[in-house]
């Protein structure tokens, strides 16, 4: 099986470690995994907004430097959606054939982590130790576009040393959404406000989800508040072995 | 006597105001968390009673298929409804737009001399500026729905579908009802307490002197029937079931989109709708009519089919499904924007979900600021899909419009519409560019680092001051997952793990 790693636009700049992580854990599976170089984004930022045109070459992109693989694996609910509901769209838009045809043969060979674990290797243990208590959010698009269901808390509940603690209003959306967060502030950062006093009450060390956008809004909102949690990716976690220490303390003074 | 939402500003101006307000905050929280609540346990019990599995999914593929099936052959049903309700003894008016509907309906009034209209709670009548078009020739229209009476006297605008007041709570409506009530009939008892039950009487003895003095009625309809010439009202508290049958005339606005094939349409209909809208199995009052039945109701019936932008809406590929909505007020109920905002925000009769994706449709795209604003009134989260009773993809649509909001910009030059949205545009020509090449974006991102640093101290770019007003940036990491892959090789050089 040929599987290539789409490490996402955001991974790729700023959290390379989960990539690293997937690249870790899928070697402990036995899976040999391709980075191809050419990849870039998955031109989400741009559907999501509007900019279907800027998105054509963008896409093109893409099922160039993924075509041939027979799964591609990323550490990202929402790029994932995209490329599995979002990339015919914009191919039917490009008014070319060829393009449409490379999508129909790409995009359904995108599989969020969680799932090319649990559906395509078949493995809930993946043999990790993380002796933390943590919280899961299952970010929207892994809920609702991709409909991931348990598999993540199938594959948290096997680590070592893991105690998972619920989330209250776990599916309620922490206002991220893209451009959605700087178009609407107020209202993201105030449905973000509202998933940091859940993710509180629960008492977890340590909040994890399969996407790092969220992670994002998340974590900047409890480092600024001071919330003492700290985010880690779903993959990061997985990827841990004894004696690792991983994720980004939230109040480390980013505020500079 | 209650306002209109002309001259709302954008969304995100009109949410802003709305998140300082803590006590809306609050009183959206608690009313959706219990509606949502009461929802999901009876969306559950909707079960296969053959396979015993949850029906719901099938419940709502019947509701959709019906709602598409009426769609797609309107103009015929249209034409059925008109010739079974002639038939039936009513009167069929066909209205382009608001003006035209208002027209038809202050024309019937006056007809009849009348200085006052009873109301059943209609959102199409809200739609068209009914009230203030029947105002401006010194007709006064009563609403008689508990909500809309209190959005009515509270000189207020409606803010939700199903319960327009849900922004007040109960000490306020006390307030509105002792203010208010003596100015326009029936004055609120001095004793009035804060207690539902209490408030509900208050109500009824003052709409009661109005049902039982009104020549003339005025409803709109949740269904209509092709088939049978058959209106059909739900509604909970039975005063629309007064209007129906007190008055001498009714005149009923209905939206074209509202007409069923046949009268075994309404099965799947009327089970979806109580459950998605109230949390209710059953609806307390359905009401249903055809015409003019001699010696009993009102003696001269009118219906009034309006269109009002709904075959704009039709011809949309991608937007049309909205024309599928029932009104149940499912997805502002779950809408994670909407009960952080209100309905106030979305500047429109129609909040929420249905309302972001609704007045663009009706009202067109690229034309107005504030309409164009409300494709953009969603975080994407997909959670009105998820409750929709008729499956209407919200979240594509938004998508879609989205685009064609962007489209239109293209078109019409970027100048008129804020120069926020010219810098949007070359900030994403920009990308596109970087985006197709990993090359170029490798080099970009050499930068990174540097990048993230100064955008902290600059700050001042406007997406940057948003992101930042409230969230800090995560530490810059030392080097991108690319060229760490080529400097390891993969991760080979350097050793198992860390
Ligand atoms: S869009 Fe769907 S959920 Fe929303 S009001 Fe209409 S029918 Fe109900």
């Amino acid at each position: 099986m040929r599987v290539a790693l789409m490490v996402t636009c955001i991974n790729d700049a700023l959290y390379p470690g989960t990539g690293q992580a997937v690249v870790r854990l899928l070697r402990r599976l036995g899976v040999k995994v391709d980075f191809p170089a050419a990849q870039t984004c998955c031109a989400q930022p741009m559907v999501n907004t509007g900019y279907l045109d800027e998105a054509v070459p963008v896409v093109r992109t893409f099922v160039d430097a993924f075509s041939g693989y027979d799964a591609i694996v990323t550490p990202s609910g929402s790029c994932a959606g995209s490329a599995r509901h979002q990339h015919g769209l914009v191919a039917r838009r490009s008014g070319d054939p060829g393009l449409e045809r490379a999508v129909a043969e790409v995009s359904p060979r995108v599989y969020e982590l969680s799932e090319f674990l649990v559906d395509v290797l078949g493995v809930t243990d993946v043999g990790a130790y993380f002796p933390h208590t943590v919280t899961y959010h299952p970010t929207c698009h892994s809920l609702r576009m991709l409909g991931v269901g348990d598999r993540p808390r199938l594959l948290l509940e096997s680590v070592r040393g893991l105690t998972l603690l619920d989330l209250p209003g776990a599916d309620q959306c922490c206002g991220f959404g893209g451009t959605f967060a700087v178009k609407n502030a107020d209202t993201s950062v105030a449905m973000g406000t509202d998933k940091v006093r859940h993710v509180q009450e629960t008492g977890a060390e340590v909040l994890v989800a399969g996407d790092n956008s969220c992670l994002t809004h998340i974590g900047g909102l409890m480092s600024r508040q001071r919330a003492g949690v700290r985010t880690v990716h779903l993959a990061e976690i997985l990827a841990s072995t004894e004696g690792a220490v991983l994720g980004v303390p939230t109040t480390a003074g980013a505020r500079r | 006597m209650s306002g209109t939402f002309v001259g709302m500003p954008v969304f995100p101006t009109a949410a802003r105001e709305a998140l300082g307000n803590a006590q809306l905050r609050h009183n959206l929280a608690h009313a959706t968390g219990t509606i949502r609540g009461k929802r999901s346990r009876l969306v559950e019990e909707v079960t296969d009673s053959i396979t015993g599995d949850s029906g719901w999914e099938d419940l709502r593929l019947a509701g959709a298929g019906v709602k598409e099936a009426a769609l797609l052959g309107l103009e015929r049903e249209l034409l059925r409804l008109e010739e079974t309700l002639t038939a039936n003894g009513a009167t069929v008016h066909w209205a382009q737009d608001a003006a035209e509907a208002n027209r038809i309906v202050t024309g019937i009034a006056r007809r009849h001399g009348v200085d006052e209209v009873v109301k059943v709670k209609s959102m199409v009548t809200q739609e068209i500026g009914l009230n203030e078009a029947l105002a401006a020739e010194g007709i006064a229209a009563w609403e008689t729905d508990l909500a809309e009476l209190i959005v009515q006297l509270g000189d207020d605008l409606p803010s939700h579908i199903l319960v327009p007041a849900i922004h007040r709570n109960r000490a306020e409506v006390r307030e509105i009802f002792l203010r208010a009530m003596k100015e326009v009939g029936r004055p609120a008892p001095e004793d009035l307490t804060d207690e539902p039950a209490v408030l509900a009487a208050a109500a009824r003895e003052h709409l009661r002197e109005k049902f039982l003095r009104a020549k003339v009625g005025v409803s709109g309809a949740n269904f209509a029937v092709a088939e049978t010439g058959t209106l059909v009202v739900v509604e909970s508290e039975g005063n629309g079931r007064m209007c129906l049958t007190l008055p001498e005339v009714l005149v009923s606005v209905v939206g074209i989109e509202k007409v069923v094939s046949q009268w075994e349409d309404l099965d799947p209909l009327l089970r979806l709708l109580p459950r998605s809208s109230t949390g209710e199995r059953m609806n307390p009052y359905t009401s249903t009519w055809s015409g003019v039945t001699p010696g009993d109701g009102p003696q001269e019936v009118h219906v009034v089919l309006l269109d009002n932008g709904r075959t704009n809406a039709l011809a949309d590929r991608t937007g049309r499904q909205a024309l599928r909505c029932i009104r149940c007020s499912a997805c502002l109920n779950v809408c994670p924007v909407y009960e952080r905002t209100g309905g106030h925000a979305y500047g429109s009769v129609y909040p929420g979900p249905i309302g972001a994706i609704l007045n663009p449709l009706l009202k067109g795209i690229g034309t107005d600021e504030q309409v164009d604003s409300l494709p953009y009134a969603s975080s994407l989260c997909g959670a009105c899909f998820e409750a929709c009773p008729v499956r209407i993809d919200i979240p594509s649509v938004l998508v879609d419009q989205r685009a064609q909001v962007v489209d239109a910009r293209r078109g019409h030059g970027v100048k008129s519409l804020g120069s926020g949205h010219a810098a949007e545009a070359i900030a994403f020509k920009g990308a596109a560019v970087a985006l197709s090449d990993a090359r170029k974006l490798g080099f970009g991102e050499r930068f990174t680092r540097v990048g993230l640093g100064a955008a902290r101290r600059l700050g001042s770019l406007p997406v940057l001051s948003k992101w930042a007003g409230a969230r800090d940036l995560p530490p810059a990491p030392p080097e991108s997952f690319r060229s760490w892959w080529e400097r390891t090789d993969g991760g080979r050089s350097e050793g198992e793990g860390r």
